[in-house]
């Protein structure tokens, strides 16, 4: 770094930008991953559950989703929606 | 049985075919008998950064389609004992790669052999598929850079899901991530990602790191894969990668910059 430097505004590094930018992207590309494997077995088995024991729904009726709120707090929320007339 | 390590990325021109041409050479010196093949069919490289263009007789695709075989198609080095070169095909198209004849050879290959170097193309695609497919290893070659990170990522997520041990269950492909073109200066500056900090985003434990050298492209130039550049950063970086692949504990070196002057420090240059 030159003596100039020390005289410039600070600023925020370009390698600490793409270094968050980076950390968003590989979170949401291993959320995905992970969505695609366990989630959708899970849908698939809730939904035979619902079918068996209660009443025959399609296949979209039903969503499942994970969201990490925190570091320490995920929820999982199932949604199942019901044929109005039974 | 060999151990067959597939060196990979995602993105094009961050290295791969220097890698695999010197991480080969390397395993080959330390005594281990070693075969690269190049899966860029209709793109093949790795015979010129081996300078071996001009023995190319049979390639891959003819040994897979039973038109040729092993031993008439690898071309054995002259400056290593024990390392081999399975070139690509010039002409085919990728399909030419079915997981059957890919597998075929590689058993084949497997019986002789110590180690079985996967030279992957650029992409997700076909070709760089089968190369993973059968690894038992993966060097996922990186830039510090956020879309060679971000492709990185990308060809781990596939490792992880795509390959024969994913699929079969076995345990996980080996992920091993090597770092090119690294330059401490810029890195010191903030203009530039660290190793720590590609390690921290990848979660994926280091193997080396390859400063950006002028020697690389001497060496592609005359045909020559750069560890035998002994003298050089890049060289040197490659054969620390080589001992720490082979299980030993290596200091990293080439990540800091060299200590300038005081002229230099207060003027900048």
């Amino acid at each position: 770094m030159s003596l100039l430097n020390y005289f410039r505004p600070k600023r925020t590094s370009a390698a600490s930008h793409a270094k968050e930018r980076l950390q968003i992207i590989v979170a949401q590309r291993r959320r995905g991953d992970e969505r695609s494997d366990t989630l959708s077995a899970m849908e698939k088995d809730i939904l035979e559950v619902i079918r068996k024991y209660y009443i025959n729904i399609d296949s979209d009726a039903i969503s499942v989703q994970l969201e990490q709120n925190e570091d320490d707090l995920s929820v999982l929320e199932l949604n199942v929606t019901l044929p109005e007339d039974k | 049985m060999a151990r067959i390590i597939v060196v990979t990325s995602g993105k094009g021109g961050v290295g791969k075919t220097t890698s695999s041409a010197a991480i080969g050479t390397g395993l080959a010196l330390k005594g281990f008998k070693t075969v690269i093949i190049d899966f860029d069919i209709g793109l093949r490289n790795l015979d010129l950064i081996m300078g071996v263009e001009r023995r190319v007789v049979y390639d891959f695709v003819n040994v897979i389609n039973g038109d040729s075989n092993l031993n008439q198609t690898m071309i054995k080095d002259k400056r290593v004992d024990g390392l081999y070169i399975l070139p690509a095909s010039q002409t085919r198209d990728k399909d030419a790669l079915t997981r059957e004849g890919v597998e075929r050879v590689l058993n084949e290959l497997s019986e002789t052999f110590d180690y079985i170097i996967c030279d992957s193309p650029a992409g997700i695609e076909q070709g760089a598929l089968m190369a993973l497919y059968f690894a038992d290893e993966a060097i996922v070659v990186t830039n510090p850079e956020v879309s060679s990170v971000r492709d990185s990522d990308r060809i781990l997520g596939i490792l992880a899901s795509k390959s024969k041990r994913a699929e079969e269950g076995k345990d996980a492909v080996k992920e091993h991530l090597l770092l090119t073109r690294y330059n401490p200066g810029r890195v010191q500056r903030g203009d530039m990602l660290s190793v720590e900090d590609v390690c921290e985003i990848l979660a994926v434990k280091m193997i080396g790191v390859i400063p950006e050298s002028q020697a690389v492209l001497r060496a592609s130039n005359v045909g020559e894969p750069v560890i035998l550049d002994e003298q050089s950063d890049a060289g040197q970086a490659y054969l620390d990668t080589i001992e720490r692949l082979l299980g030993n504990q290596v200091e990293y070196r080439f990540i800091e910059e060299e200590k300038k002057g005081i002229f230099k420090r207060l003027f900048g240059g």
